[in-house]
């Protein structure tokens, strides 16, 4: 799968070679644990350290509270999620039919002010943004797509 | 899954917190704690295997409550996952983290 003297495969055909998944739910909180069971399952499956898949597992809640929570005027829409397992990373992606909602374009919250005048906002898109390797959002035509990607240890 | 636990001490509440204090978890732990009528508070994160910022936020919720009256907030037993996000939230630069109950009680006001 990994012979360099092969051509490049595109991102379609790779897809294909490893494991992962695509499954869709109605984008509601009703739903999170069966999300987090999905992508839980091939990550304690798969070569993920203990450590990176805690931080996937935090990183999963966040995005669907958030998608569940902003995404949707009118819920119920859905959530896709894509799942691909390869030797270099392990990545989550999370489509959205719902508006436009890039939550990466939120400034990170001030996490040095005193306690008092502390917010509770913005805390979940930060943590997601400090224990991923790589956090991406594209707005598609309709959809909104949010991967994560935790990279594996050479 | 989610537990917690309390035992009262002469100077306030020490409340043991067991498995995960997700979104969900984190609405009946605020629930709990808000009705407290203790001025202070000691969390034991020993059994506590995961945080999310639902629970990050349920926590500063009680501690902006404890705070005006003049008490108090300490945290104990955090380890692995749990202490990451503690400090990458910023959250262990405001809450007083302890490194053992006793250590916690003697950081409450009396």
């Amino acid at each position: 799968m990994n012979d360099s003297s092969r051509p490049a495969p595109d991102a379609q055909e790779n897809r294909a070679g490893f494991p992962g998944g695509e499954r869709t739910w109605p984008a509601s909180l009703d739903y999170l644990e069966e999300m987090r069971g999905f992508v839980m399952a091939v990550a304690e499956e798969g070569t993920l350290p203990p450590r990176r898949v805690s931080h996937l597992d935090l990183a999963l809640e966040e995005i669907i509270v958030n998608i569940c929570s902003y995404a949707y005027q009118t819920p119920p829409g859905e959530l896709t999620i894509r799942i691909e397992d390869t030797p270099r990373s392990f990545s989550v992606e999370f489509v959205d039919n719902g508006v436009p909602f890039d939550p990466l374009s939120a400034e990170d919250p001030d996490v040095s002010r005193p306690l008092m005048e502390r917010d509770v906002g913005g805390l979940g898109i930060l943590l997601v943004r400090r224990i991923m390797d790589e956090v991406h959002y594209a707005r598609r035509g309709s959809l909104n797509c949010l991967r994560i990607v935790v990279t594996k240890p050479e | 899954m989610f537990d917690m636990k309390f035992e009262d001490e002469a100077k306030g509440r020490v409340a043991f917190l067991t498995g995960r204090l997700d979104t969900k978890a984190a609405q009946d732990f605020e629930k709990m704690a808000l009705s407290w009528e203790c001025r202070n508070v000691v969390l034991d994160f020993t059994d506590l295997e995961y945080i999310s910022s639902a629970g990050l936020r349920s926590i500063l919720v009680l501690a902006k409550r404890l705070l005006p009256q003049g008490g108090k907030l300490v945290l104990f037993g955090m380890s692995g996952v749990v202490e990451e996000v503690f400090g990458v939230s910023g959250f262990d630069s405001f809450l007083p983290v302890a490194r053992s109950r006793e250590d916690a009680l003697a950081l409450l006001p009396e």
